[in-house]
């Protein structure tokens, strides 16, 4: 028990760390740079304004409604506070809409696509990596060129290649969005229908690309582990082969987990754009709205959300290691 | 050395991704020498010229033609004119006079032909039919007919005074001129995108473009990565704390956000294809910082270590003969990693809207973006993405399988 409450304390003590620098960067990151997003926003409301006083006026008003003429500290502050109250300004662009009502949305869509396709992904993956090297030979030879492949196709060109083969050639499939575009969100059936519809592309392209990557990772572990002297030792022990394949592969899992920690946040920004290309109701196509049109405040709430996300599914992929790892329960995790 | 690299030859993993990459290298050496020009110049006006070779309509009026009797002239051409709208129309006839439908396959034009011209009759009235769609079925009958029927076509030049038209030449459909002859022609292997610009002349200079951006950003990461790496695991103690706490933080926060932050930050006109590499490099080192502090860790402890400490040799000194020649595979694996990494991350920030200025260069990320912004993927033009995502895919998949043939040869436990 010691081990555990040390190494959850730990993690805690690291997310909190995390979560506030991020929070940090989050809050200067646009403050250093050379252009101000006054600026950027000024491009786009003072279009066709000469008059330089009445620019300057426009430029005042708007340092005053972000709270810029205030100092850094005080700024700071009320940025706190007003996320933390779920405040993150109105949008520009879809203005009176607050971010957060747009944001909102956006996650569920989002978390509800990538959640479970990456955890598919990843489960698939590793079971084909394990069999690729427990078996060897032809299934070997066969998969890992494809999985190695498949891995370096960028998530949004595998879904724009399963775009245009299921849903244009094939018209098996949605073209685009979350749910056909003539429904209103509710829970009738039809609307379900059309949210699993709309859900098959989107996800497969996420899966099929994670299943590569992770396959090929947890291929190469087991080979290691197969390799090592305790299934040698275990071998020349007579235990049974089946059992020296359990420990081989709950060894080999272990990096695994770690691995998915510290890449979820690739991962996850990958499928972020992936969503792009189905104009998937997510947080991606919000970004890229945003960016097209100068929307700071809902760019900037869309990065932090991610960013939290990915935080919190590190996190939880943290506390899901202590279960799993024998160290950490035997208190020799340092 | 020199055996070294003879052994990472004999990885055939290595040789294959070495030989894609190089014959991508070679692609984009040599194309430009043999088709000079601006690769953004936009010659169609019209976005999504199909892949082919194009004559001029006007040239061919003017060029000497020979007479050829080609069979199956006549059957092309009316192939080439029935459109498959045509085909439908024609199907919902037949079947409206009472012809099976199974008997009816519009695919093949033979035999819809033979049907068409058995059956159809302009004075029977088919049931449900309007007058303007009986109107329809006699206009197409008679341009089927048009097609079939070998008239000549004559060309005439307008007085641009009297508005006179004077006959200059006449074609028959058995005229044939020489694509040689004629004065202008061009061959677009990969057509033009949406803004009528050459394919595969623009692909070749993004490939380029791509490949400079990887190559600046993997080289800034690992070298950001290798010295925080070296300092941590050499030094140890609070300098190795302090650096390892500011690299899982950004292992953690994902790089990809701090890369649309400050892209955004620096905004459009400022971004160009460098400054994209830099803000790549300087996001995605915590990778190779942490593989290189743990392979630092083992090595600084071994004997020659402690004996050049105790000969007195400086810090750098110690670092540059005694530890980087021993992970010096490493790095190169990793700078390799991060090239192809830094490719794929400009690739998504211009999908996201936040790729380089686009006036001078295109990426291969402005491409896939250009194509999906004016709907490419929807309206079947695929030489517009496809190839694009086959030269992502392909750098990736070469320095992938490069990586992996050196770690096969410098970590033998991993062989086959």
């Amino acid at each position: 028990m010691k081990g555990y409450r040390k190494y959850f304390r730990k993690k805690i003590i690291w997310f909190i760390i995390t979560f506030f620098a991020a929070f940090l960067l989050n809050f200067t990151l646009p403050r250093l740079m050379p252009s101000d997003p006054i600026t950027t926003i000024m491009a786009r409301t003072a279009r066709g304004i000469t008059d330089s006083a009445r620019t300057q006026e426009m430029y005042n008003n708007y340092v005053k409604a972000f709270g810029l003429d205030k100092p850094i500290l005080a700024q700071f502050f009320t940025y706190v506070k007003n996320v933390f109250q779920g405040d993150f300004g109105l949008s520009f662009v879809q203005y009176p809409r607050s971010v957060s009502s747009i944001i909102s949305n956006a996650i569920l869509w989002t978390i509800a696509l990538q959640l479970p396709a990456i955890i598919v992904g990843w489960l698939l993956g590793n079971l084909l990596g394990a069999l690729a090297a427990y078996i060897r030979k032809g299934f070997d030879k066969i998969l890992m060129p494809v999985s190695l492949f498949a891995g370096c196709i960028p998530a949004f060109g595998m879904a724009v290649i399963l775009l245009v083969v299921f849903a244009i050639n094939l018209k098996i499939a949605p073209i685009s969005g979350g749910y056909g575009y003539e429904l209103i969100p509710s829970f009738s059936w039809k609307f379900v229908k059309s949210v699993i519809a709309h859900y098959q592309l989107p996800f497969w392209s996420i899966v099929l690309i994670s299943i590569g990557g992770q396959a090929v990772g947890m291929r190469s572990m087991s080979i290691y582990e197969l390799n090592a002297d305790y299934v040698k030792y275990s071998r020349f022990l007579g235990i049974k082969d089946r059992k020296i394949v359990g420990y081989v592969f709950r060894n080999a899992m272990l990096p695994q987990v770690t691995g998915l920690a510290l890449s979820i946040g690739t991962m996850v920004g990958g499928a972020i754009v992936a969503e792009v290309v189905f104009s998937y109701p997510g947080l991606g196509t919000t970004i890229l709205r945003a960016v097209k049109a100068s929307d700071y405040p809902l760019l900037s709430a869309s990065t932090l959300i991610i960013t939290i996300m990915v935080l919190v599914a590190s996190f939880a992929i943290d506390i899901i290691y202590g279960f799993i790892d024998p160290r950490v329960k035997a208190a020799q995790f340092d | 050395m020199k055996n070294t690299i003879r052994q990472v030859f004999h990885s055939s993993k290595f040789v294959v991704g070495f030989l894609i990459f190089v014959a991508i290298l070679l692609l984009i050496i040599i194309y430009p020498l043999f088709h000079s020009g601006d690769p953004l110049e936009m010659i169609g006006l019209g976005s999504f010229f199909k892949p082919g070779t194009y004559v001029s309509v006007y040239d061919t009026i003017d060029t000497e033609s020979g007479t050829m009797k080609l069979p199956g002239a006549d059957a092309k051409r009316i192939v080439n004119k029935l459109s498959q709208e045509d085909r439908e129309a024609m199907k919902v006839w037949l079947v409206a006079i009472g012809v099976p439908e199974d008997e009816i396959n519009i695919s093949d034009t033979d035999s819809l032909l033979a049907l068409w011209k058995e059956k159809y009759d302009p004075s029977v009235k088919p049931k449900g039919m309007v007058m303007a769609e009986r109107n329809y079925y006699k206009r197409l009958n008679k341009n089927l007919e048009g097609a079939l029927n070998s008239s000549e076509v004559t060309v005439s030049e307008k007085d641009p005074e009297s508005g006179e038209m004077t006959e200059s030449k006449t074609v028959s459909d058995t005229d044939y001129v020489n694509t040689k002859d004629v004065a202008n022609t061009v061959t677009l292997p990969l057509g033009t995108d949406n803004f009528g610009r050459d394919v595969l002349k623009e692909l070749v200079s993004a490939t380029k473009t791509s490949l400079f951006i990887g190559l600046i950003a993997g080289v800034i990461a690992t070298f950001i990565g290798l010295s925080f790496g070296l300092l941590a695991g050499y030094i140890g103690g609070w300098v190795d704390d302090f650096i390892m706490f500011i690299t899982n933080l950004f292992t953690v926060i994902p790089g990809f956000v701090l890369l649309i932050l400050i892209s955004y930050a620096i905004g459009q006109e400022q971004r160009g294809p460098t400054v994209v590499a830099l803000v790549i490099g300087i996001t995605s080192w915590p990778w190779t910082t942490r593989s290189v502090r743990s392979q630092v860790i083992s090595l600084r402890n071994r004997d020659h270590v402690n004996l050049s400490k105790l000969s007195g040799h400086s810090l750098i000194r110690i670092i540059l003969t005694d530890i980087l020649p021993y992970i010096a595979s490493y790095v190169v694996m990793a700078l390799i990693l991060q090239i192809s990494s830094a490719i794929l991350a400009e690739a998504q920030l211009s999908m996201l809207g936040l790729g380089p200025s686009t006036t001078k260069n295109a990426t291969l990320g402005l491409m896939m973006s250009w194509a999906m912004l004016y709907s490419a993927h929807l309206n079947g033009s695929w030489w517009a993405y496809f190839p694009v995502l086959l030269i992502i895919a392909l750098i990736s998949f070469s320095l992938n399988l490069m990586n992996t043939g050196l770690d096969q040869v410098f970590n033998p436990t991993l062989r086959d």
